[in-house]
């Protein structure tokens, strides 16, 4: 899906056709840019099922991955006063247009379904506006991956790295032989993800949420902090020279190739695996990234629901809320995406060993603090504060003789800035 | 009697007034919407932008006006220095180039030469493609495990090595190129078309007073093309400030943001960072760029001409 992000995007609007009216008919428009591979039939799953219930599905599909185009269009439907019943936002965006009083409670629907017991505190907080739900998690993307090949890690003779040390023994061994270690694409919003990854196995998920979350200037302007630039520095070390501007499913395909060894993505990549019809422990290994076993780093996708007026639509759009945690559709929805459900109390036995594993680490990380919010994909911290991370993180990366001191005073200077 | 005589003559006065006003307003009629629309589309969502410019608009527009907080905080943030610094890199070149590659091959096609029309179709149909073909394109061509660099490697020149597009210090100059390329044969069409129009006899007096062809151009033919110039620049240099899509296509702002312009920095706060204020202040300063570039321009350019 962020394979879009850069590109310029076509806006695709399409209602569906009036069923015969049912008894109590509301309508729902949903506005969301699933429109590609398993992301369009998980959302052609959701239409049906409330289509069973009665109610029209108006879609208000906005192509382009990251969402961009659907955002403008959103703040212009919103803005004129008539926003569709629910829009795909997520992370601290929520809060946001919760702020700005155009977001509807669900506490009815939340009461009744008892999503308090069903989602972790960490995620439901996420989705609330003082103390209200307003918006429905989705999914579970678990951003600290390592990704593998391990033929190629069979053919230097070298085990799959769990700690950073061992991470960098394990890259020079691959690099002598002529295998580029790690996959990467040099995009801003790649850079952070693996900055992510690195900032969690250095600070550990105490430091990494007073950093990322309440911008804590004790850590972020710290010597611990250049460690982490120190060895981010030296885990970008090991991608290749010509990754400026990479996608990160090409960099996900020189993996599947055989010419790069690892990668650090979130679980959307496994998608990328699949598609090359290739099964999880056996001909890619999905791992913690190095550092951060039984730690999760999480990336939630959400639908956020506006205020409405017509009292059946309004029906229409609790029940949406309702069919999203229903069993069924995080089951068949997540299958497609590759990411877990929200929901802790699922049966897994569907699902590949990757999801099993991540939701194993989801619930045991749940319970002993080791699940943090991902800041480079929006759900610890503002975008504003995030897009200032993005430019120290990603000139760091691009820079001839990145200095670790320089770069950390830099970005507790645009944090600061950006507060 | 007279009564109703005088009232045919009363309508017809009134008719033909109406007629008269008509026609006096009916040009005016028929521009406003036109002159509507420029005014609310372009003027108003200008004087608009200068507004939220003050404000702390997040990702949508507020009136919580705070001066010139924005502005101070356009000047500290180092990503708009190196956009500025970007398009004076790319903005200088660019037009230079451009205009001096355009001089050239419009005076070498001057040489009434064969196949004319044929080179200089050829000449101008970069002009005819999208800056988001030319900079896919560019970037297929540079990319130095696809294009260029690998090419040379495949026959065997392995030491070849053109890293620009993912140099970052480099990078901005890889957009000149592709820039270059869409819009020279442009300028030289404008020049082509301004040789034709320069009168061949003063060439042949020159001739006869024993002046050499490149003195002849130098020193009398490209000064009569001052016109021409003037709308090169000013195309070339809108072209430049507005730049978006090449840089969008080519590398998107990267390695890092080391090509970011001003346009990219304006889209990025704007619209994705939800940073609205600070993407209207650092649109003025491209607003304000543009005017300090052309107003003198043009107030020396058009002065001249009323004194001709």
């Amino acid at each position: 899906m962020k394979s879009f992000k850069r590109h310029l995007t076509a806006l695709a609007v399409s209602a569906a056709l009036m069923p015969t009216a049912a008894v109590q008919a509301g309508e729902v428009e949903v506005l969301h840019w699933w429109t590609a591979g398993g992301e369009a039939r998980a959302a052609a799953a959701l239409k049906k099922m409330m289509e069973e219930q009665g109610h029209t599905w108006k879609d208000f599909a906005v192509a382009g991955g990251g969402g961009e185009a659907a955002m403008t269009v959103l703040k212009t439907r919103a803005v004129s006063g008539n926003p569709p019943a629910a829009a795909q936002i997520k992370g601290l965006d929520i809060r946001e247009w919760a702020e700005l009083g155009f977001l509807t409670s669900l506490d009815s629907v939340a009461d009744a379904e008892n999503w308090d017991q069903l989602i972790p505190p960490m995620i439901s907080d996420v989705m609330k506006y003082e103390g209200e739900y307003v918006a429905v998690p989705v999914n579970v993307h678990r951003v600290n991956w390592l990704w593998v090949n391990p033929e190629v890690m069979k053919d230097v003779g070298v085990e799959v790295p769990t700690t950073l040390d061992e991470f960098f023994e394990v890259a020079d061994k691959l690099k002598a032989e002529g295998y580029i270690p790690l996959a990467h694409g040099g995009q801003p919003w790649q850079d952070a993800t693996v900055f992510d990854a690195v900032a969690l196995a250095e600070l550990g998920p105490d430091d990494y949420r007073k950093a990322f979350v309440d911008h804590d200037m004790d850590v972020i302007n710290s010597a611990k902090m250049e460690e982490v630039f120190a060895q981010f520095a030296r885990v970008m070390s090991y991608v290749d020279d010509d990754a400026a501007g990479r996608d990160w499913n090409t960099a996900t395909g020189m993996v599947i190739r055989g010419e790069a060894a690892m990668q650090i993505m979130g679980d959307w990549a496994k998608g990328e695996f699949t598609a090359a019809g290739l099964t999880p422990g056996e001909d890619y290994v999905c791992a913690p990234a190095p550092g951060t076993t039984g730690q999760f780093t999480f990336n939630v996708d959400s639908f956020a629901m506006f205020t409405l007026s017509e009292e059946e639509d309004i029906k229409a759009q609790k029940d949406l809320a309702r069919t999203i945690l229903e069993p069924e559709f995080q089951t068949l929805f997540n299958q497609n995406k590759g990411s877990i459900p929200v929901r802790t109390d699922m049966d897994m036995s569907d699902f590949d060993t990757c999801a099993q594993a991540s939701m194993e680490t989801f619930k045991s990380s749940a319970d002993d603090g080791g699940l943090v919010p991902s800041f480079s994909h929006g759900l610890a911290t503002t975008s504003y504060i995030q897009g200032q991370i993005f430019d120290v993180v990603t000139n760091f990366v691009n820079s001839n003789n990145p200095d670790p001191a320089k770069t950390t005073d830099q970005l507790a200077a645009a944090i600061q800035s950006a507060m | 009697m007279e009564h109703t005589q005088r009232r045919p003559a009363g309508v017809a006065r009134a008719l033909s007034g109406l007629m008269d006003g008509l026609q006096r307003w009916l040009p005016k009629l028929v521009v406003a919407p036109t002159f509507l629309l420029v005014g609310i589309g372009i003027y108003g969502y200008m004087l608009w932008t200068g507004v939220l410019s003050f404000t702390n608009s997040s990702f949508l527009p507020s009136y919580n006006f705070v001066g010139l907080e924005q502005y101070a905080k356009l000047m500290e943030s180092e990503r708009w220095i190196v956009a500025s610094w970007n398009l004076a890199i790319f903005g200088g070149l660019f037009i230079g180039i451009c205009l001096l590659i355009g001089v050239v091959l419009a005076i070498f096609l001057d040489q009434r030469i064969r196949q004319e029309g044929a080179i200089r179709t050829i000449y101008l149909y970069p002009m005819a493609l999208s800056m988001i073909v030319t900079g896919t394109v560019w970037r297929w061509i540079l990319n130095p495990r696809l294009g260029l660099e690998k090419l040379m490697h495949d026959w065997g020149w392995t030491s070849f090595s053109f890293d620009w597009l993912v140099n970052s210090d480099f990078a901005i100059y890889t957009i000149v190129m592709a820039a270059v390329w869409q819009a020279s044969g442009f300028v030289m069409a404008l020049f082509l078309a301004g040789l034709r129009g320069v009168d061949s006899s003063i060439i042949r007096a020159a001739r006869v007073d024993g002046a050499s062809l490149p003195v002849i151009y130098w020193k009398i033919i490209l000064p009569s093309l001052r016109p021409v110039f003037f709308s090169s620049v000013m195309v070339l240099a809108h072209i430049a400030i507005k730049s978006f899509d090449l840089v969008m296509a080519m590398t998107a702002g990267g390695p890092g943001y080391s090509t970011d312009l001003p346009a990219v920095f304006m889209y990025a706060h704007t619209f994705t960072r939800g940073q609205m204020g600070l993407g209207s202040a650092s649109a003025m300063l491209m607003l304000g760029a543009i005017l300090a570039l052309l107003v003198p321009y043009l107030y020396s350019e058009l002065r001249e001409k009323r004194h001709d």
